[in-house]
């Protein structure tokens, strides 16, 4: 298991939090549980501020500024103390973060659901032709062949989709 | 129509038939949608709050299901017809804290109700008796695909319908019903039951969501997660697991009846007792009785018409409902005393429970007495 934070190291320390009747989890390495200062169990601290990457506080010299909303001011540190976004770019501005946070919380880490208006539809369809296009590319390097048929296929199928949808 | 007008009848909804009606009260839905342009409610400058609140209201109150509406900025509502809204469920306890730069829209059967700039720009919400999420989502699906058209949506190819809190991302859905649940109480079967429905990813919680005890057996059940999985999934899913829990419920009574008689038809007579007799009586012990009489109609100790009052008086036994009959603001200890004359009165005509069957001494099981 890796650790949610670098990705990189084998992930030791596990956390589990309920908050607002959400069950969080979080697995991190020794390293960075340690730079995020998560010591002990029984440290007081909430799992959104270690995966959003707001954890710790004194660590972060006060000089240098968190992130802040181009679209509408909110700061990181407005985002730890109510929980909730500013407006829709925020979700763009604390992307990297939410991501974690969103893997722990949800069954996924994208929507699947329904679509609003032609316009989005289009959109959504462009998108999943780009990552299907780059596992059809990985997969022709890897040789494997049949799965790179049925990438092909699918690919067609979402571009006919969108040539219907443009009519 | 006026808020006077909405209140002076019973609920329409909550008269109607529906699937598994007996059990299963209530199926709603809600979806909460932003608008792209306007920053979201809680962070947002009241002047911003104000002109979003001017682009979305029209748009809502031009919906066809909202012909007929009651329709009211938030600081027009007074503090007391707030609370007897949230009493009907038409709107959130955090919706009622709301004043200037909010509404809120609801139809006259009360089967829909907008929030504007609650949490989200929008908090749509629709509801049916029985067991109906299905259709509800067709509702609400359609009423979110009109509003789409006159409103620009926060909406993003990976994260779907941006809302405030990252826990309603997605499909910005949270399906529910509201499950009548007494014999799985009785039979001590209840926490198996949530621990159970907890495992599917479902929350259960009480009669007035997020946070609140489970008054009157009543348990609300709701999908937990909003992303990764399309709406008609997470319909299906509710829908599966609450017809098990529906089957359960009816299987513990059977069994209640067959095994525990003596228990069950005590606890119903007690609250007959209590309900007819009672002088004063505070709302968490009349919701835990009136629970235990709407059993008893559901095993035919009462006659049917029974439920009727039963379910309005579930409503207007409550504070603000009380109240808003007395016509003035009353104290605790008043609102107990008016809360057991309604009662009272309400129960005058209904007979006593006709207790059928054998009745074994000792509840069918050996007493110690006997051995």
């Amino acid at each position: 298991m890796q650790c949610d934070i670098c990705h990189k190291a084998e992930a030791t320390i596990h956390l589990t939090q309920i908050l607002e009747g959400k069950m969080l989890k979080v697995d991190l390495c020794e390293a960075c549980a340690k730079a995020k200062g998560i010591q002990d169990a029984g440290a007081s601290f909430l799992m959104s501020d270690i995966v959003l990457g707001f954890g710790g506080g004194e660590e972060r010299p006060v000089d240098v500024p968190g992130l802040r909303c181009a679209g509408c001011g909110l700061t990181e540190a407005d985002f730890k103390k109510t929980g909730r976004l500013g407006c829709a770019q925020c979700w763009e501005t604390f992307a990297t973060g939410l991501t974690t946070l969103l893997r722990a919380m949800h069954k996924g880490d994208h929507h699947v659901g329904k679509v609003p208006g032609k316009a989005a539809q289009t959109l959504v369809i462009q998108d999943r032709i780009k990552e299907l296009a780059e596992e059809l590319d990985a997969a022709v390097r890897a040789e494997k062949y049949e799965t790179a048929a049925g990438l092909r296929d699918q690919i067609r199928e979402l571009q006919s989709q969108l040539k219907a949808a443009s009519k | 129509m006026t808020i006077a007008e909405l209140f002076q009848k019973p609920s329409a909804w909550a008269k109607a038939e529906g699937p598994h009606r007996q059990i299963v009260l209530s199926s709603r839905v809600r979806l909460a949608r932003n608008l792209q342009s306007f920053p979201f409610p809680g962070w947002a400058k009241k002047a911003d709050r104000v002109r979003a609140l001017e682009v979305m209201r029209p748009a809502v109150e031009a919906l066809p299901e909202m012909a007929e509406r009651f329709s009211d900025s938030m600081d027009n509502v007074s503090a007391l017809d707030k609370q007897a809204l949230v009493e009907r469920h038409l709107i959130s306890r955090e919706h009622a804290a709301k004043n200037v730069g909010s509404a809120v829209v609801i139809n006259a059967q009360e089967t829909l109700s907008v929030m504007i700039n609650e949490e989200d720009h929008l908090r749509i919400q629709a509801i049916k008796a029985g067991l109906q999420v299905k259709q509800v989502f067709k509702l609400i699906d359609q009423v979110d695909s009109n509003l789409e058209e006159h409103l620009d949506y926060a909406f993003s190819p990976r994260l779907g319908y941006l809302t405030a809190c990252p826990t309603n991302v997605g499909t910005g859905m949270r399906a529910s019903a509201m499950l009548h649940l007494p014999a799985l109480v009785l039979s001590n079967q209840i926490n198996q039951v949530i621990q159970a429905v907890n495992k599917l990813g479902l929350a259960v919680r009480g009669l007035y969501g997020e946070g609140t005890e489970a008054l009157g057996n009543m348990f609300q059940i709701s999908n937990q997660t909003t992303l990764g999985e399309k709406e008609l999934e997470i319909i299906d899913r509710l829908h599966k697991v609450v017809l098990q829990i529906v089957e359960h419920e009816e299987n513990a009574r059977v069994l209640l009846v067959e095994k525990k008689p003596r228990l069950v038809y005590d606890q119903i007579g007690r609250s007959y007792g209590v309900l007819c007799h009672a002088h004063t009586i505070a709302s968490k012990e009349a919701l835990n009785l009136l629970s235990l009489l709407l059993l008893g109609v559901d095993l035919g100790l009462f006659p049917a018409a029974t439920r009727g009052i039963v379910d309005e008086l579930f409503i207007n036994s409550q504070p603000a409902h009380l109240q808003k009959a007395a016509g003035r603001k009353l104290t605790a200890e008043e609102r107990d005393c008016l809360r057991a004359d309604l009662i009272r009165e309400r129960l005058a005509d209904v007979g006593r429970p006709v207790m059928t069957g054998p009745e074994p001494v000792g509840d069918g099981e050996e007493s110690a007495e006997e051995k």
